[in-house]
């Protein structure tokens, strides 16, 4: 019958039409200012820079290695390295960045930035409104713009930021026992060398000292391998 | 290439319901050089809603018929391949997804499988997997939003372009909330994929599958069997087998004109050849064989679908022997090709041994399929144009690169 096809058609709107008071799966438009979809966990928008503690400027991951630098296909970032170097969170002297801008205007959300960095001081953020009048400097973001607790990045990635801090604790728990190991043979070190020097007690020339030296390193060699291992 | 051609097993040749009127011959074309008055030359685009972007045609007209069109493209040239140049071999990744900027994941795809042909990478295999699941999803929301941009443009304004992106919308969140963009995943990496599958995610993939063929009939009884449409549509814009294969056309489009050609079935690339599916093929190569291509090939995609879900392995995701930074390849040069859902998208890839390539080509199946579009619209009703050039799904991202 001619017009069966359209009949079938409109049947199946009004389906919809009337479906939508009954079934809530059928009103999937959300009034979007005032509504908003709940935030999807994954999402990624602009990068942001990481910070432990509660001082940013103490606390910021970045070591300015700059790889994300060459990295960011669009070249969206620009680091300036420090000349001095400050403690990090271990500990360890590094470098920081003095200027570290992002253009958020030319960033493409791609997060290579992310992928490559080694120290997981830049992660992804879930922002995405920032309107402006102002299209130049607004949108180019600063180094305290940029940084954001770690706190803050729990909220917007639980997960991610769970195995971050566990492989950030690893990571320092690994350091630590390094550095107490070099710390017992330095200190088995200079027991052996005073010991050597106290009962050679005319001159502790090198050549006798060394000797005592093997037995030293057996005794932490025992109690941390790789360490015993690496000296 | 070196493929042999094997045609898959059993194609669906579309049973599509027809008027039953006979086909109208395309009135001749004839051009009177004395008078050239009445010939109207009419520039449609840039800016025109249904040229998809920026694309211009310069249609020449006698009263409504055309009798020559001229594409014009390029409004939206980017540089893509030279930029590519200057870029690292990961830096091109991110490119890639604004090519089709509709289906990332399969443009991510063709150029980690010329990657990987160039630095001889090997796979694991739950990437590959998820590699098919996210590719085929993506075809699934290029289609359902082709469909819906078709009827659009022919001025079925809003309920099939509203049905259509309800449906695509679930398949952004999925994609979103695994790769973390809707659109711009930047999710394959040589040797494998960014993320694995979070937790749940294959359930949540699951149950939108469950439901999809529900839209599927929901929108075949809405409009397959409309009078208006087949009327608008059959015997429209028809391409010819022998046309279709002399120009290099492939995809959907080349399917609907009976040429049975779909690299999945041809190259086996990836691990398609586990899959049990079919090739739909059209019989007339009109806009309405066009149309239902989308059709029996969402239907298909849906059983790739559900045997790659039951079927994926727990594993890594991921070559480890792969650095994706400082990557170097030796000299040489690759050409991977895909099925994308718009056609036979391939990257070929030419490297001298630095860690950016020498030589980056796209072979874009959006502008290679509009170069018949002359052919197709030559004696036609200019408002026909619409339709033909909605039916050849072209995304100007990857016209112009």
């Amino acid at each position: 019958m001619l017009g069966e096809g359209i009949i079938k058609g409109l049947a199946e709107t009004a389906r919809n039409f009337f479906g939508s008071y009954v079934r809530k799966e059928r009103l999937t438009t959300v009034q979007y200012p005032e509504q908003r979809l709940p935030q999807i966990e994954a999402t990624r928008n602009f990068p942001f820079l990481v910070f432990d503690g509660t001082d940013p400027d103490a606390g910021l991951r970045c070591v300015s290695c700059q790889i994300c630098e060459k990295e960011c296909p669009p070249k969206c970032i620009f680091i300036e390295k420090s000349k001095d170097k400050k403690p990090d969170a271990v500990g360890k002297p590094q470098f920081y960045p003095t200027v570290f801008n992002i253009d958020v205007s030319v960033c493409m959300s791609c997060q290579i930035c992310v992928e490559v960095c080694p120290f997981e001081a830049i992660k992804m953020d879930v922002q995405y409104d920032y309107p402006t009048e102002d299209r130049f400097s607004a949108l180019l973001f600063d180094k305290h713009e940029l940084s954001k607790s770690n706190e803050y990045y729990h909220q917007i990635h639980p997960t991610e930021a769970a195995a971050v801090d566990a492989a950030l604790a690893a990571e320092r728990e690994a350091a630590a026992a390094k550095a107490a190991t070099a710390a017992a043979a330095a200190a088995a070190k200079a027991a052996a060398a005073t010991a050597v020097t106290s009962t050679q007690s005319n001159g502790a020339t090198p050549a006798a000292a060394k000797p005592a030296t093997p037995g030293a390193a057996a005794d932490t060699s025992e109690a941390q391998p790789a360490g015993g291992e690496k000296r | 290439m070196s493929t042999t051609f094997a045609p898959p097993a059993e194609p669906i040749v579309t049973d599509t319901p027809t008027l039953g009127k006979p086909a109208p011959q395309p009135a001749s074309i004839a051009t009177d050089p004395t008078r050239p008055e009445q010939y109207l030359e009419v520039s449609m685009g840039p800016q025109h809603p249904s040229t998809h972007g920026v694309f211009r045609m310069n249609v020449v007209l006698d009263g409504e018929q055309v009798i020559k069109l001229k594409p014009v493209f390029g409004y939206l040239h980017r540089n893509h391949e030279k930029i590519a140049e200057s870029e690292t071999y990961l830096g091109n990744m991110p490119y890639t997804d604004r090519l089709d900027y509709l289906c990332s994941i399969t443009n991510n795809w063709a150029y980690a499988i010329a990657v990987e042909k160039l630095g001889g990478i090997e796979v694991p295999e739950r990437a590959e997997y998820i590699r098919v699941i996210t590719g085929e999803l993506t075809r699934l929301q290029n289609h359902a939003g082709l469909l819906g941009f078709l009827l659009q443009d022919m001025g079925a304004s809003g309920t099939p372009l509203m049905y259509a992106f309800r449906e695509r919308e679930k398949v952004l969140d999925l994609l979103e909330s695994l790769t973390g963009a809707r659109m711009m995943c930047n999710y394959l990496r040589f040797g494998g994929v960014r993320v694995d599958l979070p937790a749940g995610w294959l359930d949540q993939a699951k149950a939108f599958l469950a439901e999809f063929p529900r839209f599927l009939d929901e929108f075949e009884r809405l409009l397959v069997g409309n009078e208006i449409l087949m009327e608008r549509t059959q015997n429209v814009g028809v391409l010819s087998r022998e046309l279709a294969i002399s120009s290099a056309i492939s995809g959907p489009m080349a399917r609907a004109s009976g040429l049975n050609y779909d690299i999945r079935k041809v190259d086996g690339y990836s691990i398609y050849n586990r899959f049990s599916f079919r090739v739909p093929l059209g019989s007339h190569g009109d806009v309405y064989d066009r149309y239902m291509m989308r059709f029996l090939e969402m239907r298909e995609s849906v059983k790739i679908l559900e045997q790659a879900m039951r079927d994926i392995p727990a594993g890594p995701i991921q070559n480890p022997a792969v650095k994706a930074r400082l990557f170097r390849p030796k000299p040489g040069e690759a050409y991977g090709r895909i099925e994308s859902p718009k056609g036979e998208l391939g990257f070929y890839l030419i490297s001298d041994g630095s860690g950016v390539p020498y030589r980056y080509r796209v072979r874009p199946p959006s502008l290679i399929n509009l170069t018949v579009l002359e052919d197709l619209c030559l004696g036609h009703n200019v408002a026909d144009v619409v339709a033909i050039l909605g039916s050849v799904d072209i995304v100007m991202g990857e016209v112009d690169r």
